[in-house]
């Protein structure tokens, strides 16, 4: 538990839950349209694509590509170490559809954009699952 | 075009700003009413002829330790203005939304003159430490909620961190390169040598940049801009109003504020560009003036990157091409093609968050630029302010 950095944490609503706390059973979740199967993020009360309002979490595989990242040296947040790696990330379910995360047991030097990734989630408190990126071949 | 393009019924008729600096302990509503009183005797109006105001972000929001100095009601009560149209809010395209709203209350007639200003005070308030992250300072109690819900809990805590991942972005699709991005820094330092106002003023070198701490990869220390205290304001007059005033009116010839992607700073389609690419498009939409006709471009600096972004999306070299454009200065620097940020920019004369390119806009077009007066007398110029899904931009003229 020592490893873990301090984390400012999302404010968890019945909007959002399944996206925080699906890590618990191992799984990312994405709302997804259920009458044309658009995925929605961050969620929303209606399908951007068919205005649809029959919406639903959905597990997505939690392999990804890296888009972008970047090496904070920055102590923006008191008690998280430095260096750290922020990344962007798509998922294959979707064009477009990505995340703000953090790239974990991952080299700078070794990163190259494009690379596949693979969810790890970070325990939190309050239930709250991180959704982590590390390489896919480690 | 086959309506009129209403913006040309507005005219910037005077411009003013405080001192600045940095930590200068002063009460930012004392700073903004130095502003406003300069715009006001600039243009060779009283207050009583100010009868709108507009500021961006206003009172009342989140943001870094004093990223708001004076909200729209504090400067009514201050001045005693008597108003028949106000705004203020951070949700506008980019810091100079507000200007641009201040154009339209006046081309529809809602006001005739609407004294529009921006104020900070970052310096004072976030003290001697280092820069503040955004909603950092709540304690262990707080929760992230709204846009920074989805990025606060990976640390992502400042626009530094989300516009150098669109510059790496950059770098990886286009071959940028940080020598590249280091011209805009380096003209930046050159021209607030030539700004008595300027913050920071000794000569930087290549070396000096490459020898800078690293921030966010790929910005360094000199790729982000200086938190100061001061504040800038204008007045945006009707032209039919202007033209009877102490100055040659600067005439807005066209405004750009689309945002066509989506309002976020990782969900957007094409994260190299964002929202500059759509305000400037509509920019250009809206005039018969090319870039070509442009003799001075101020473009946001908030980060070095942006500038780039801007000169892409406004079309002085193609997407893509700015690395190359920008290489060895010369194309950007005040003898240049297109000179950039004349006065140093946010990066070296300091951060007054979007208004200063504006305020220099006019300083150049007026003449006025002392030892940084562009050649030539320039005729046309483009204030631009904001980077991610934040933007919009404005080409004004002398004649």
């Amino acid at each position: 538990m020592s490893d873990k950095p301090f984390r400012i944490l999302p404010r968890v609503t019945p909007e959002n839950e399944h996206f925080w706390c699906g890590g618990g059973e191992g799984e990312l979740r994405f709302l997804r349209c259920q009458s044309c199967t658009t995925w929605i993020h961050p969620p929303a009360p209606l399908c951007p694509a068919c205005e649809s309002r029959d919406l639903a979490p959905e597990p997505v595989s939690g392999t990804a590509q890296l888009v972008t990242y970047t090496e904070n040296h920055q102590p923006w947040i008191p008690g998280f170490p430095l260096p750290y790696l922020i990344a962007i990330v798509e998922f294959p379910e979707q064009k477009g559809l990505r995340l703000t995360t953090n790239l974990v047991h991952c080299d700078v030097d070794s990163i190259a954009i494009g690379m596949p990734l693979r969810v790890v989630f970070e325990e939190a408190d309050e239930g709250i699952y991180l959704p982590l990126f590390e390489p896919a071949e480690i | 075009m086959g309506s009129e393009i209403l913006e040309r019924r507005a005219a910037i008729s005077g411009i003013g700003q405080s001192e600045y600096g940095r930590r200068m302990e002063r009460d930012p509503l004392a700073l903004t009413a130095d502003a406003c009183l300069a715009a006001i005797e600039d243009a060779g109006l009283r207050r009583q002829d100010i009868d709108g105001l507009s500021t961006y972000p206003g009172a009342g929001i989140q943001g870094a330790p004093g990223f708001t100095g004076a909200g729209v009601s504090e400067v009514q009560e201050m001045l005693r203005l008597d108003l028949d149209w106000f705004c203020g809010g951070p949700e506008l395209p980019g810091q100079l939304g507000a200007v641009i709203n201040a154009c339209a209350a006046v081309a529809t007639g809602l006001a005739r003159h609407v004294l529009c200003f921006r104020t900070v005070w970052e310096s004072t308030a976030q003290g001697k430490g280092r820069r503040a992250g955004i909603g950092t300072g709540g304690g262990g109690s707080f929760r992230a909620s709204g846009i920074m819900e989805w990025t606060l809990p990976f640390g992502a805590a400042s626009a530094a961190c989300w516009i150098a991942m669109m510059a790496q972005r950059h770098f990886h699709e286009y071959g940028t390169t940080r020598e590249q991005l280091a011209q805009i820094a380096l003209n930046a330092r050159r021209n607030a040598g030539l700004n008595p106002k300027a913050i920071y003023r000794d000569p930087m070198s290549l070396e000096d940049y490459f020898a800078a701490r690293m921030i966010t990869t790929p910005f360094c220390l000199f790729d982000c801009d200086v938190p100061v205290d001061g504040s800038t304001a204008f007045i945006v007059s009707s032209l039919e109003a202007a033209r009877d005033l102490r100055r040659p009116p600067v005439r807005v010839e066209a405004v750009g504020s689309a945002l066509h992607g989506r309002p976020s700073w990782d969900q957007f389609d094409d994260l190299t560009t964002m929202a500059a690419r759509d305000a400037a498009k509509m920019m250009w939409s809206r005039t018969d003036l090319r870039p070509a006709d442009v003799d001075v471009a101020q473009l946001y600096d908030g980060f070095s990157f942006i500038t780039l972004s801007w000169l892409e999306a406004l079309g002085f070299c193609g997407v893509g091409e700015g690395g190359p454009f920008i290489e060895g200065g010369q194309r950007i620097a005040l003898e240049g093609e297109i000179p950039v940020n004349t006065h140093g920019g946010q990066l070296s004369a300091g951060r007054l968050h979007g208004f200063g390119f504006l305020h220099e806009a006019c300083v150049q077009l007026w003449g006025e630029g002392g030892e940084r007066q562009v050649p030539g007398d320039p005729q046309v110029a483009i204030a631009a302010a904001g980077g991610g899904p934040l933007g919009g931009c404005l080409l004004v003229t002398r004649s």
